[in-house]
């Protein structure tokens, strides 16, 4: 009978023991948007970021949790002196997915592609100071410019520019063959994308063995989701309102980081009357930053006075270079030349915060005279109307891309802004590395922005991530738009 | 009878045709450019042509037209642009959730339907027929998404007996799918159960007053059998009229509940391919709905035919 009891014991110790040291190593995500398909290099969607970014895909350089240049397929580089040849040299024994080795050539091949005639890269842009791209040996890439690019390295860790392999670049779109620490394993369309560790990994092992993206697009079924454990964690919880629901619950954990999201009211700058200065900054002194926050559904979001992220180490705070002041803003209306306010229109496209932003704004410039007709457009039709045809006045949207101050000297760009003393700074930008150099420049370009007025800056697009208590390593801000699943793990 | 059919066939073929020409032409009227929509806020000229052209949105209106019902005679839909991959087969994936959801709601709802309404109606003015009523008004009421996020608070949530909603797949055997289109049949098909009660009510309401009614129960036919052999099968005609409608609304119209239960059905799929201006797959999934209602119209015709022997001689 003792013999008995004392097995029992063991046995409920030896299982209990078990069941501690062995932390869960399996985690669902819920994603609000279905990426088209899994090809970073083949399209805008952030969607497709945030399952294959680092996890999957991996670039020459990567971004990380503080938005800094990491090194991740190169493992060192080289800068000639005049800035314009850069030399890398490649991680040995790096495998893609489908077994084959990384070498020189799938560094070209991705490069060429990414800038060919033909490619259908969305961020082309970011290839274009390339001249030309060789293999020097095996492992060994030297990457000639046409000009110094100061953003070089920040740019070959976008999504856009990871390496991919030419016997496998075809299909990535369904089967993404990438060199990361997870690969591809399964996706049910409209349901789920599940990817699961690489044990080849040329790096770190990751810690989770499996991890499956689960599409949720609905804000009212992302909380039921979480609280009946089928889902652990939101990297971007939609949920606005509801979010005190799960705030209170110690079985969570809330973190508000930001992203890269600029939140502007894009203004027409050619469009008459908001050519005119005045009038930019009387709509400046009209905005109530606060309130506009506060009506954004979840209540969160920093106030920023001109194009940068407040998450940035270059970034000024800015928000006092015209302060909410109706008073003034009516004075500056009337001495453009309108006492009695004017007419204009606003096309908001769906996400929230411009919908329901839009009619704060509104409310707000009535308050100074100038009465908005709210116009709602989809996605397609704004990109067609407002940003391809620049066919509004004002609009209102969140421009996600890091570090895109420079799309103020893109004459083509929808905000028609065109300052040659801002282009100067961007120029002088684009062939600066030294980091205090650039600081400054960026500082520069920063006030030039929010002195001219040339949107109405509202606020910085919070980052609300939810997730399980027990899970570590999530990132709490977004950098790049990514889903960085490389340094999570339970803690039990 | 043969005459029934052909004149039923050549209807829906006529409504199949015409609709492949409103759907198009709405298609090509819509706004917005999907190379654009792909490609977002920094993509070049250069890439946008590139990509234009590889889409095939480059080709004349008619012969678009032409190829894609050409096309869709031989089984081809076509490319998805977004997900690039066949759209028969995105519609397949999406058909394996949407069926089999339809069908569970449909049975569920009949099953409810139809005991209830004849109860209801045999007791036609006292306690029971008021309180069904009164019930089925509610169920009529009440919109299905909130009934819904009820069942998953109760259901998933508190009781943790289902999944809060997601769809495992079939792969993983019948149980766990069966499993996770249980809540979401339950609120599809207790609002239609609450409508097709009354429908069944009223129609039985109708034929129980008939003369041949009172003559059945006047010779001694005991009540159950007359309400169960001549009454039901009399009005059963507005009941199936509803049923074939509720079954064309299951398999597309129920993209509200599909969100709440996030669940990869055909009504997520057409509402994701409008807003990516996905033209080839609206296309595709609005024509296979619109086949799929005139079958179940046909269906449901020739239902009648069986259930009333006097327009089989009619037509």
């Amino acid at each position: 009978m003792k013999v008995w009891k004392s097995v029992l014991v063991a046995t409920a110790f030896a299982l209990s023991a078990g069941t501690a040291n062995a932390a869960r190593t399996d985690l669902v995500l819920g994603v609000v948007l279905e990426p088209p398909h899994l090809d970073p290099t083949a399209g805008a969607a952030a969607a497709i970021d945030e399952v294959v970014y680092a996890n999957v895909f991996e670039g020459l350089t990567r971004i990380g949790s503080g938005g800094e240049v990491l090194p991740a397929l190169a493992e060192s580089w080289e800068i000639s002196d005049d800035g314009k040849v850069y030399t890398f040299t490649l991680h040995e024994g790096v495998k893609f997915h489908d077994g084959t080795d990384l070498t020189a050539e799938d560094v070209v091949f991705s490069l060429d592609r990414a800038r060919a005639d033909d490619s259908t890269n969305a961020q082309k842009p970011l290839f274009a100071a390339i001249a030309s791209v060789e293999a020097v040996d095996a492992l060994t890439v030297r990457v000639t410019l046409n000009n110094p690019q100061g953003s070089f390295l920040y740019n070959m860790g976008w999504g856009d520019a990871v390496i991919v392999a030419e016997e496998s670049a075809e299909g990535n779109k369904e089967n993404p063959v990438g060199t990361g620490p997870f690969k591809f394993e399964n996706w049910a369309k409209g349901s789920s994308i599940t990817i699961v560790k690489n044990p080849d990994y040329w790096g770190e092992p990751v810690a989770l063995e499996k991890a499956e993206f689960r599409i949720i697009p609905d804000a009212a079924a992302a909380i039921p989701a979480l609280l009946s454990g089928d889902v652990q964690a939101f990297a971007n919880m939609p949920a606005g309102d509801a979010l005190s629901q799960i705030q209170s619950d110690p079985r969570f954990e809330v973190v508000i980081g930001s992203t890269e999201g600029e939140t502007i009211l894009s203004t027409n700058n050619k469009r008459a009357p908001f050519d005119n200065l005045k009038v930019r900054q009387a709509i400046a002194h009209a905005l109530n930053r606060e309130e506009i926050i506060a009506g954004n559904g979840s209540g969160l979001g920093t106030p920023i006075g001109t194009h940068f992220s407040p998450g940035n180490s270059a970034y000024v705070d800015l928000t006092g270079t015209y302060p909410f002041d109706p008073e003034k803003a009516k004075a500056l209306l009337a001495e453009a030349g309108f006492p009695n306010g004017f007419d204009a229109t606003i096309k908001l496209p769906p996400p929230p915060y411009a919908r329901d932003g839009g009619q704060v704004v509104a409310s707000q410039l009535r308050n100074v005279g100038i009465n908005l007709e709210i116009i709602p457009v989809e996605w397609a039709d704004w990109l067609e109307q407002v940003f391809r045809g620049k066919d509004y006045d004002l609009s209102i949207v969140s421009h996600t891309e890091p570090n895109d101050i420079g799309i103020y000297a893109r004459k083509d760009y929808y905000f028609q802004y065109d300052n040659p003393e801002f282009d100067a700074v961007i120029a002088e930008l684009d062939v600066a590395s030294d980091e205090a150099v650039r600081t400054e420049l960026y500082q520069k370009a920063q006030r030039i922005l929010a002195e001219d007025a040339v949107n109405g800056f509202m606020f910085q697009l919070p980052k609300v991530g939810v997730w399980d208590a027990a899970l570590e390593g999530m990132w709490e801000n977004s950098p790049v738009q990514a889903t960085d699943l490389t340094g999570v793990y339970w803690t039990e | 009878m043969a005459a029934f059919i052909l004149k039923r066939l050549a209807i829906g073929l006529a409504t199949l045709v015409l609709a492949s020409i409103v759907v198009f032409s709405v298609m090509e009227i819509l706004p917005g450019d999907p190379a654009l929509l792909m490609l977002g806020m920094n993509a070049t000229d250069e890439a946008l042509a590139v990509l234009r052209n590889q889409m095939g949105l480059n080709d004349p209106v008619h012969l678009r037209y032409l190829a894609w019902v050409a096309g869709m005679l031989v089984g081809d839909f076509g490319n998805s642009y977004t997900y690039s991959t066949p759209v028969i087969e995105l519609i397949g994936e999406r058909a394996v959730v949407s069926l089999p959801l339809a069908t569970i709601s449909l049975a569920l709802s009949t099953l409810i339907a139809i005991p209830v309404g004849m109860f209801a109606a045999a007791r036609r003015g006292r306690i029971a027929d008021t309180s069904v009523m009164g019930v089925t008004q509610l169920g009529v009421a009440i919109p299905n998404f909130w009934f819904a996020l009820l069942l998953i608070y109760v259901f998933a949530v508190w009781l943790r007996l289902v999944p809060a909603g997601g769809f495992p797949g079939w792969g993983g055997g019948v149980w766990p799918g069966i499993r996770s289109l249980f809540l979401p049949a339950v609120a599809l098909a207790l609002p239609q159960a609450a409508i097709l009660a009354r429908v069944t009510r009223s129609a039985m309401l109708e034929v129980l007053g008939e003369d041949y009614i009172r003559t059945a129960r006047a010779k001694g036919m005991p009540r159950r059998i007359v309400l169960w052999r001549h009454a039901l099968r009399n009005a059963m005609i507005p009941v199936l009229t509803i049923m074939g409608l509720q079954f064309a609304f299951l398999l597309a119209g129920t993209i509200i509940i599909e969100n709440v239960f996030y669940l990869p059905g055909l009504g997520r799929l057409v509402f994701q391919a409008i807003t990516q201006r996905d033209l080839i797959v609206v296309e595709g999934v609005v024509m296979l709905l619109v086949a799929s209602v005139v079958i179940v119209n046909l269906a449901v015709d020739l239902t009648y035919a069986l259930v009333d022997p006097r327009l089989r001689s009619r037509a």
